[in-house]
């Protein structure tokens, strides 16, 4: 009833090519923009900015650079912490080496240099497919985990390892309070996320999408496989060393090579997988399933347990939000293999027809 | 999308909510007093170094419930949460951000991890909390001129490397008897793995000894080659800096390759009950560094544990486990964190809460005499520890212990790392990290603030 199209003509190409054809999603996104912008800088705490906000922004930002990879072109990726880790990398080195870099440059320079890894890393793509490629990016993340722990260069010789930043701005705005640096990385995700959007329902998404489909089919009707799985390669990766750079400089603010480990590489596969593979919604519920679930459950747990009369111990919270964790992702495997993305078309299609489904 | 964040805002503000409005009440019904002072604990009872945290864990939130069982601090009740990392980086800022402004503020924070170390460095100095690093962390933070928030107390991995060196020495019979001797460490390939190198290789230069590092790739269960490499230098002896499941493994290795337990030394992290309990027999005549921890079942405070804190049923662990290695470790932090709030009531009011500012003050102003640390049951368990701002560690006592088949015993006596060595590598170090970050490092007369 409230969610129809009747009655919205479309009369002009411009109004049939845009991104929400129909006025309610207009409405909703715009409401969930000035929610985002304005609304959750007025409501949240520092613990809701700092803890959860700000990595669901930029591990959205991330699943995002995965989902245009395996989601949209089909190549499945394990290599994705290194690509992050690159990008944080290169950030650093620009931001340390080169007198009076902008932050946000720094920034963009870092996912410029984790892009042209990501081609480098992507050529095994050209000949090898499905988990054989899995097997040949773990090789980007080995290698990528080496390299800054080895490689003293990169790490600006520290002792340990680790490196450090701070005193954050970018364009004369300190990035100091947790709000400014949500904004911050509000802003940035805006941006790509539009940017994939587009990518995706222009040509290069579309030959992204044959390649994924079928290949040969896709090679036979005029698509250079090298140049779309290369061309998906350096766009993910891009995506993703602006992701690692935001996650090292403004979340951790000093950070070692485990911080982008394998595990952060399957942490981000599983985002797309659960969040719905091959859509830009279905990032964010990834990134929001794995970043706050686990979050919520620990600090939900005890208070439940604290309503009936029983303390659980911290391990065992622990070991409990782990399992539940675990147990809701099969469950929403089961329930719905192609993600919670899925399950909110569904909802859409319903509510298309509510209150009168034939 | 918008009414998902709606409602996990609102879940989360509500939660929030109830947190904020239960956690005062519980603390009424428990304290009947009015003064708390807040003690975030860190802590990994989950995960691959769960063996080693736990441990570390129920001894410090042992010691917190100690001193309430003797009346407090000063009267002001300690209180606690803890919050489990995993070991994990993120998950380690989570929690910081979590309990920061929990319970009236945190007191003091002991990151318990490298990584999180590191982290927190950044993020300390903002939220005015100190970052308490007891034997762990960065080295070049004891320089407290620049590392304003930072205290590794009680010696820091440059510390440790230099006594083992020391040590090395003093059985063969002095320095000059090193030079052309082949010395390996075997290190976990992280920050913490790394952070001793750089010290090594400064007492190779001094002395000429041969280092050779050896990474292990984390958790450390594949040591194969590092082995093999091993048993083809022969090296005179071999360094540990292991964690969690690397130590046992490293251990089961040597024994593989037919090298003499009695000629490994590892430092603290690598050097308890966990890490050699399930090699036993094939462990025997391995040595650890203790950096004033041990195992230390006749202490005082051992005994005032077992009756105050076990005796009425509130024992965070198993009995059998108080007075070991690693849960020692955990109960000195704690108190480190306690005598830090002591010594900043003497100055801002006994009996009263203190801030993060005023606790700073109070760890930087640390003065455990022998006398006072006798009189806390610390009697034969730890040497004074003396703070200032300029030097943040306090203390730089170390011991050797062995393990002889079924427990630790001490087999040394106490050393003291050579300040001529470690002061200007941690003076360059931290005027780097002041460079690096534009910090102005404190001059005396704003230390004496």
């Amino acid at each position: 009833m409230i969610y129809r199209e009747n009655g919205q003509f479309k009369t002009s190409y411009a109004a049939d090519q845009q991104i929400f054809p129909i006025l309610q999603d207009r409405w909703a996104i715009l409401g969930i923009l000035v929610f985002a912008f304005v609304a959750v800088p007025l409501l949240a705490d520092e613990y809701l900015f700092r803890a959860i906000l700000i990595p669901f922004l930029i591990l959205s930002l991330a699943a995002l650079g995965v989902n245009l990879l395996v989601g949209y072109c089909g190549q499945i990726t394990l290599g994705a912490g290194a690509f992050m880790a690159v990008g944080a990398y290169a950030a650093y080195n620009f931001f340390v080496r080169v007198d009076d870099m902008p932050l946000l440059a720094a920034l963009l320079l870092g996912g410029a240099t984790s892009a042209a890894v990501g081609v480098v890393f992507g050529v095994p793509s050209l000949r090898v497919r499905g988990l054989y490629l899995a097997v040949a990016t773990l090789a980007a993340q080995f290698f990528w985990d080496w390299a800054f722990l080895r490689i003293k260069w990169f790490t600006n010789d520290s002792s340990s390892g680790s490196v450090s930043v701070s005193n954050l701005s970018a364009f004369g705005w300190d990035l100091e309070s947790p709000t400014d640096v949500y904004l911050f990385c509000l802003l940035i995700l805006v941006v790509f996320a539009l940017l994939a959007k587009n990518m995706t329902r222009g040509a290069i998404g579309r030959q992204w999408m044959a390649i994924r489909d079928m290949d040969v089919a896709a090679e036979v009707i005029g698509i250079r496989p090298m140049y779309a799985k290369l061309s998906a390669f350096a766009v993910s990766s891009f995506f993703l060393g602006v992701a690692g750079g935001l996650w090292g400089f403004v979340h951790l603010g000093a950070w070692e090579p485990a911080a982008f480990s394998l595990d952060r590489s399957f942490q981000l596969l599983f985002m797309v997988i659960i969040g719905g593979l091959g859509s830009i919604m279905g990032s964010f519920f990834g990134a929001a399933f794995i970043v706050i679930l686990p979050i919520f459950l620990n600090q939900m747990l005890p208070w439940l347990g604290d309503l009936v009369g029983v303390s659980i111990s911290t391990a065992g919270v622990s070991h409990a939000e782990i399992m539940i964790f675990g147990a809701l992702i099969v469950f929403f495997l089961i329930v719905e293999p192609h993600g919670i993305a899925r399950l909110w078309s569904t909802a859409k299609e319903k509510l298309r027809l509510w209150p009168f489904p034939h | 999308m918008k009414l998902r964040k709606y409602a996990l805002a609102v879940s989360l503000a509500a939660m929030g909510l109830s947190f904020t409005l239960t956690a005062p009440v519980h603390a009424q019904a428990k304290g009947k007093q009015a003064q708390e002072q807040f003690f975030p604990v860190l802590v990994y009872r989950t995960g691959a170094y769960a063996p080693n945290g736990t441990p570390w864990a129920n001894g410090f939130v042992d010691y917190i419930k100690l001193v309430n069982a003797k009346g407090g601090i000063n009267g002001v009740t300690a209180t606690f949460e803890e919050c489990e990392t995993g070991y994990a980086t993120d998950r380690s800022v989570e929690c910081y951000e979590r309990l920061k402004n929990k319970g009236g503020g945190a007191t003091a924070f002991q990151s318990l991890s490298t990584g999180a170390t590191f982290a927190l460095t950044e993020k300390a100095p903002v939220d005015k909390i100190p970052l308490i690093t007891a034997g762990y962390g960065r080295s070049e933070s004891a320089n407290g001129a620049v590392f304003t928030w930072n205290f590794p107390l009680l010696g820091t991995y440059w510390v440790g490397a230099d006594v083992l060196i020391q040590h090395l020495a003093k059985k063969e019979g002095g320095f000059d008897k090193l030079k052309g001797k082949k010395i390996a460490l075997v290190y976990h390939d992280s920050p913490y793995g790394k952070e001793p190198i750089a010290l090594l290789q400064e007492r190779a230069k001094m002395h000429g000894f041969d280092l050779s590092l050896l990474p292990v790739a984390h958790p450390g269960v594949e040591q194969k080659a590092t082995w093999l490499q091993v048993r083809q230098n022969r090296p005179d002896y071999v360094l540990l800096w292991g964690w969690g499941v690397m130590n046992s493994t490293a251990l089961r290795e040597a024994q593989a390759t037919g090298y003499p337990r009695e000629k490994m030394y590892g430092i603290w992290w690598a050097g308890a009950e966990p890490d050699v309990k399930d090699v036993g027999e094939a462990a025997k005549g391995y040595n650890a560094l203790t950096l004033q921890h041990g195992v230390e079942l006749n202490a005082k405070v051992t005994k005032d544990v077992l009756a105050l804190v076990h005796g009425k049923g509130q024992g965070t662990g198993p009995k059998d486990e108080v007075g070991s290695v690693l849960y020692m470790r955990g109960l000195i932090s704690a108190m480190l964190g306690i005598e830090g709030v002591k010594q900043a009531q003497e100055r801002y009011g006994k009996g009263k809460t203190m801030t993060g500012e005023q606790v700073r003050w109070g760890l930087e102003n640390l003065d455990l005499t022998q006398q006072k640390l006798d009189g806390l049951g610390f009697a034969g368990v730890m040497r004074p520890v003396s703070t200032s701002c300029l030097d943040h560690m306090g203390s730089s006592w170390v011991r050797v212990h062995t393990w002889n088949g079924s427990k630790w015993e001490f087999s040394s006596d106490w050393y003291q790392a050579d300040e001529k060595i470690i002061r200007p590598m941690v003076m360059h170090a931290s005027l780097k990290y002041a460079e690096e970050k534009k910090i102005t490092p404190r001059t005396p007369e704003q230390c004496k603030q």
